[in-house]
């Protein structure tokens, strides 16, 4: 899977209650919940976003809340994948399991500024900052989540499971 | 010989079907108890219907609990409590509370004895890391998870390395199990324990009552954990018996088992502590905080909403009148709660005092609902979270602390200790 997008840049603990505040979660739909995408951190980040832009953050993107209303609010905004110096760990297991790519680059991270034009190869884990020419390799994927990833998701996995 | 192994790696092993587990292994786990709410359940049926299961692995051990936006706070909330009270009645769902027996999930499920020592629990809310304080190896997770867990019983799992936090000494007065986790949360921060088991031992801990284990073990997922722990004692024992819904099994730590870090606190040194926003781990001591003003007090939460801790609020709030400016909110976190806080008297206490009691809701600590904050107000909360917006206006702020601390800051009007009332 290749993207290229703009890098909407944000900083450390990005918390789920600003990637979609609770006041939102009394819905599950996906079109609805993307209109109020990071509105508590960047109140024009949806007028902004454009489809296949990537979000770029410091470490602990996602803590806080379980819900899966934050990694499907980011995917139903047009934003392709996420790159972060870590995640948290619950966010981690959401975005593998709806299909939202995630990178985890401290060096990308750090050096990818707000506005830049940024390539993304998830097969290979290189995250080509096309702006200023750097290039940065992801941490590979355990082989057991990339299984997930690559199967389609954690439900198709199920889904054959319980087929058998 | 297998190696010598944490309380955490042994309650996995045994539910891997393994002797023995390490940090960073990736294994399968069968499950004991699987949770969701009003809020993420519905994502979780939309996936379990997807799986192509049809019905759930066994209906006696799949629990959900309608608290987030309960009773219905509008129509939306309405529809989406709906699809969870039809799904539970359509799957035979043994472990569903309508309003009125409802209860906030983590305080509920103990409480019931649906969950018990030696579980391995994941729940759809990621505060479920609670019931680690019966010795359990419980976690949060997304509305996939919990729907992959519905339909197999089984979840994956990358074995967490542990934290040993040893806290030995004697509490000072007014600090409480709050004030203990929330000087663990400033001092490692708010990913310090990313993606491990925090495990609380010590003489401390052993002469702790179950509330505030329960506070403690709740807020590890502030520090990033993947899960709080304590280890199964005559506390846990008076706890369950009489209560757990099924045979329980007691794991214990080796003595040479391997932590990435062991931290030992000085009980005594810890002094009553609030957290400043917008992180539960930006903390400051009570008495350097005098000078922040609220508008709002919510005693209540998964975190703080038990009855030991509507006592102590009640110990301070008895013969004490709020603040006129500050609205003051208890919420009792089960139906048994409330009714033994009715019974004791603390209800005379609270309504004497100008505070408004609610039925039980995890209402205002995600800004859902009963007590939302406008635009530039602050409240204090015994609650777990002070993230911006969390409890209504982005502009608003939230201030976590112990019930003793939100029944003085009520009465003060502004941050206060219960001494500084005399």
């Amino acid at each position: 899977m290749r993207f290229e997008g703009t890098a909407h840049r944000y900083g450390r603990d990005v918390d789920t209650d600003v990637i979609i505040p609770a006041r939102y979660l009394n819905t599950s739909d996906p079109a609805e919940l993307a209109k109020h995408c990071m509105e508590d951190i960047d109140a024009g980040f949806v007028a902004k976003v454009k489809p296949g832009d990537i979000i770029v953050a410091d470490e602990n993107f996602g803590c806080g809340s379980s819900r899966e209303h934050a990694p499907i609010a980011i995917k139903a905004s047009g934003v392709t994948v996420v790159i972060a110096s870590s995640f948290a760990r619950i966010f981690y297991r959401n975005a593998i399991n709806t299909g939202l790519p995630i990178m985890e680059s401290p060096e990308a991270a750090r050096a990818i500024r707000d506005g830049d034009t940024v390539a993304v190869d998830a097969d290979t884990g290189t995250i080509t900052d096309i702006t200023t020419g750097e290039v940065f390799t992801a941490q590979p994927f355990p082989p057991f989540i990339k299984g997930i990833i690559e199967g389609g998701g954690l439900i198709a996995a199920v889904r054959e499971r319980v087929a058998k | 010989m297998p190696r010598p192994m944490t309380i955490t790696e042994k309650i996995l092993a045994a539910h891997a079907g393994r002797e023995s587990v390490e940090p960073g292994q990736l294994i399968e786990c069968s499950l004991d108890i699987v949770l969701a709410n009003d809020v993420t359940a519905p994502i979780a049926i939309r996936e379990f219907a997807a799986t192509g299961a049809g019905s759930v692995w066994d209906p006696t051990k799949v629990a959900l609990v309608p608290d987030h936006y309960t009773p219905n706070k509008d129509i939306k909330s309405a529809e989406q409590a709906k699809i969870v009270r039809d799904f539970a009645h359509a799957q035979g769902i043994t472990h569903y509370w309508e309003v009125g027996c409802m209860g906030v999930e983590h305080a509920l499920l103990p409480e019931q004895g649906v969950v018990g020592p030696g579980d391995v629990i994941i729940g759809a809310d990621s505060h479920t890391c609670t019931y680690g304080a019966l010795g359990a190896f419980a976690t949060g997770v997304g509305s996939t998870d919990a729907a992959a867990g519905m339909a197999t019983g089984t979840a994956w799992f990358k074995v967490p390395s542990s934290l040993k936090f040893e806290v030995t000494g004697k509490l000072q007065p007014w600090v409480s199990g709050k004030d203990l986790i929330l000087h663990i949360i400033g001092m490692i921060g708010v990913d310090g324990a990313l993606y491990q088991a925090m495990e609380f031992t010590g003489d401390t801990i052993a002469s702790l009552g179950m509330d505030d284990r329960f506070t403690i073990c709740n807020m590890a997922i502030e520090a990033g954990g993947k899960s709080g722990i304590i280890a199964f004692d005559e506390t846990t024992r008076a706890y369950v018996e009489g209560r757990a819904e099924r045979a329980w099994t007691v794991y214990e730590s080796d003595a040479d088992a391997v932590y990435d870090k062991v931290y030992r606190i000085d009980a005594a040194a810890i002094e009553p502590t609030v957290a400043f926003p917008h992180l539960p781990s930006n903390t400051k001591l009570v008495r350097d905080s005098r000078h922040v003003n609220v508008d709002q007090v919510v005693i209540g939460s998964c975190t703080n909403g038990r009855i030991e801790d509507l006592r102590i609020a009640a110990g301070v709030l008895k013969g004490r009148t709020v603040d006129p400016r500050v609205r003051t909110i208890v919420i009792p976190a089960t139906q048994a709660i409330w009714k033994q806080a009715m019974h004791e008297g603390l209800f005379d206490i609270f309504v004497d005092a100008g505070a408004a009691v609610s039925t039980p809701t995890c209402g205002p600590c995600l800004g859902g609902h009963m007590g939302i904050l406008a635009a530039g107000e602050r409240a204090f909360a015994t609650t777990n979270r002070n993230f911006v917006g969390r409890m209504g206006d982005p502009t608003s702020e939230v201030y976590l602390g112990s019930p003793a601390v939100a029944a003085a800051t009520a009465v003060a009007g502004h941050i206060a200790l219960p001494d500084d009332l005399d």
